[in-house]
């Protein structure tokens, strides 16, 4: 059977396997646990809702990676605009702390696609530039130490408390996945998006200004990227250096696992989702198993090509 | 012929700025340096920048073929690592594996200069194999490079760590002094030239051995592929690679040919940063930052990311060039914490002013390549 009598689209289908996995994982964790502590800690909801939690940091993270990978750029500066958006909104404090957070990570996307877009500097040296200047200027702020200023109680609550039984940060999460949503399927922009993404001379002449498009990705970008950072800060009451270092690569693996194309053009959101709630479920069962860092960076790596050599091959050049 | 020297000049832009770039810092470097162009500021410098130029040159080629290896700084790290248990000299190592419980011996590593020797082929070899799996990977799987380098990256990390789960081993005291230090002391450890006190030979012992390594491998390895069939492949496919399928080259063979290289150059790189810090460490952050500066140098040597054009000796400059930047650090007595942020202004002006060009196109479809 195809996956066209399917009724699956191309883009169905890595989600439908990515989920698939998930449920692969889920089994193997549990069998695991059970056979050796005697319990399923995997399947009870307090734990995935609190693997969830942290997930939803990443989450953020994603959403905003993916605008970027959908219009054929890549975004390096992630992990210091994460931190630094975080050290400001804690050493501003008060009620200003989330709006200067994310208005760091609004200034870093507009740099960001000023140089990509109007500059035409490659995304990935112009971003790797612009994160080494961001650490550049938070070393120098905070004299190279982790910062001793706190998280307001809103970003606390905002991270770390729950609504209902239900983590809030889950609730941002889902608060970005709905706009995420709404711009790429709902909007003239995700048109846009797709368009510039697969072949942006064509985008241009059809009378998209692409250049606004890609400086509007990357500030979405920054924004995602600010408030994971103002999240996580709330989370561990505390910035820190290096905060963000974990986030990049993940982000983009969760993006490509979810099968959006990381030359651009094409993927869906929810397949973005399907690979953060991947990666998270991933982690978690392999911290479970108490595997020692080698092997978990050895399994990570190889999960990643095991799934893209299933649906995210490329097509061979032949013209 | 001054014609041919200016055409010459405009088509190897790029190189030409970085080497300028590099012999104008350089210089001033020296100057202002108390103990300036002294054989022992040479080596040190050599020392600091071999790792570096080796990894912009193994960052090179896949991009000349249009595919960024985001696995280089892992691969480095991976070799540096084997060179630890391999590298030991004198009685050799006793191996084994523990893995799953299970305790394996492996026999012992041979010690001496031919232990050496054979340590330093294993651990090249390991190198170009990381880099030939890349390859497989990207020719036969048909993924994207960076994506599949993102994640052999990982594996390569995880089985550095492996091996060294904490900084440690041991590298043979006479190779690292040999091979860090000028070419006078090289003589002297392996006595040859009368311990490096032959006539002939005083005039060129100041030089670095690093220098001269650097130089051997360009000349020995990167020109030789250069001018090879798959050398020439390697820029077509960067260029137009349905152009290179249609004209019968064998593009599949030029790809896995650029990451083993790769692979090889990284693993040159991570044995001589082993050699110099007489250990292996599977430090991530540094793994990192070398795949990230070595993507800056040869964007700075002036290597088109999109492939086709571009060359690994203007890389190797393009790494000297930030190299010597951090060195004026240490000259200018600029506060330890405000070096990154130079270092991020740079290299974002650097290519900045790179970009300047586009502010000439006319034809506005031409930006969108």
């Amino acid at each position: 059977m195809t996956t066209a009598s399917l009724g699956l689209s191309r883009d169905d289908r890595p989600i439908l396997i990515a989920a698939l996995f998930i449920l692969v994982i889920l089994v193997a964790g549990t069998v695991y646990t059970f056979a050796r502590f005697g319990s399923a800690p995997l399947l009870s909801p307090t734990y995935l809702l609190q693997q969830l939690q942290i997930g939803a940091f990443l989450g953020i993270v994603a959403a905003g990676m993916m605008m970027v990978i959908l219009i054929a750029q890549i975004d390096l500066s992630v992990p210091w605009t994460l931190a630094a958006a975080a050290m400001m909104a804690t050493s501003i404090g008060g009620p200003l702390a989330i709006p200067v957070g994310l208005g760091v990570g609004l200034v870093v996307g507009l740099i960001n696609g000023i140089g990509v877009a109007y500059l035409r500097v490659p995304s990935m040296i112009f971003t790797l530039g612009v994160n080494a200047v961001m650490r550049g200027l938070m070393v120098a702020h905070t004299g190279g130490y982790a910062p001793q200023t706190a998280a307001t109680d809103l970003m606390r609550m905002l991270a770390g408390d729950r609504t209902l039984g239900i983590p809030n940060a889950l609730f941002v999460w889902a608060a970005v996945s709905v706009i995420v949503t709404i711009i790429l399927q709902r909007t003239a922009l995700g048109r846009y998006v797709y368009a510039i993404g697969n072949k942006e001379a064509a985008a241009y002449l059809a009378g998209v200004d692409t250049r606004r498009v890609t400086v509007i990705c990357f500030v979405l970008c920054g924004l995602a990227a600010a408030l994971a950072g103002v999240l996580l800060a709330g989370y561990s009451t505390k910035a820190y250096q290096g905060m963000g270092d974990a986030y990049l690569l993940p982000s983009i693996a969760a993006v490509v696992i979810g099968g959006t194309n990381i030359l651009g053009g094409r993927g869906r959101y929810l397949g973005t989702l399907i690979g953060v709630v991947l990666i998270v479920l991933l982690n978690s069962v392999l911290s479970i198993m108490d595997m020692p860092e080698a092997g978990r960076q050895v399994i990570y790596g190889l999960v990643i090509i095991f799934m893209l050599l299933v649906y995210g091959r490329g097509e061979r050049v032949t013209s | 012929m001054l014609d041919d020297i200016a055409i010459r000049v405009r088509q190897n832009i790029g190189i030409v700025t970085a080497v300028l770039l590099f012999t104008i810092l350089y210089l001033l470097y020296n100057l202002a340096h108390p103990k300036g162009f002294s054989s022992a500021v040479l080596v040190q410098n050599g020392d600091e920048i071999f790792a570096l130029a080796m990894l912009a040159m193994a960052q090179t080629v896949p991009v000349l073929a249009s595919g960024l290896d985001l696995s280089v700084g892992a691969v480095m790290t991976m070799v540096g690592c084997f060179a630890s248990y391999l590298l030991t000299g004198a009685g050799g190592t006793p191996l084994h594996l523990d893995i799953f419980g299970l305790h394996l011996g492996l026999g012992t590593f041979p010690g001496g200069v031919s232990g050496i020797l054979l340590g330093i082929v294993v651990c090249l070899a390991i190198g170009a194999l990381a880099g030939f799996i890349n390859g497989c990977i990207v020719v036969y799987g048909r993924i994207q490079p960076i994506i599949a380098t993102l994640a052999t990256g990982a594996v390569y990390i995880g089985i550095a760590l492996f091996l060294r789960p904490t900084p440690g081993g041991k590298i043979d005291e006479d190779l690292n002094w040999a091979l860090t230090n000028s070419l006078g002391d090289f003589a002297a450890t392996v006595h040859i030239f009368g311990d490096g006190a032959a006539a002939w030979f005083a005039p060129i012992a100041w030089i670095p051995v690093p220098f001269v390594l650097l130089i051997l491998i360009a000349l020995l390895v990167w020109v030789p592929f250069r001018r090879s069939v798959l050398g020439r492949a390697v820029y077509a496919v960067g260029s137009a690679e349905g152009a290179a399928y249609m004209s019968g080259l064998p593009i599949d063979r030029a790809k896995i040919a650029a990451f083993t290289l790769a692979g090889f150059f990284a693993g040159c790189g991570g044995l001589f940063l082993a050699i110099q810090t007489s250990s292996g460490n599977a430090d991530i952050p540094q793994a990192g930052a070398y795949t990230l500066n070595s993507i800056a140098s040869v964007v700075i040597g002036g290597t088109s990311l999109l492939g086709g054009t571009g060359s690994a000796i203007g890389s190797i400059f393009g790494a000297m060039v930030l190299r010597v930047i951090s060195f004026f650090f240490r000259i200018f007595d600029i506060a330890p914490l405000l070096q990154p942020l130079f270092e991020g202004l740079i290299l974002l002006g650097a290519v900045c002013i790179g970009a300047l060009g586009v502010l000439r196109v006319k034809n506005t479809l031409e930006l969108f390549r």
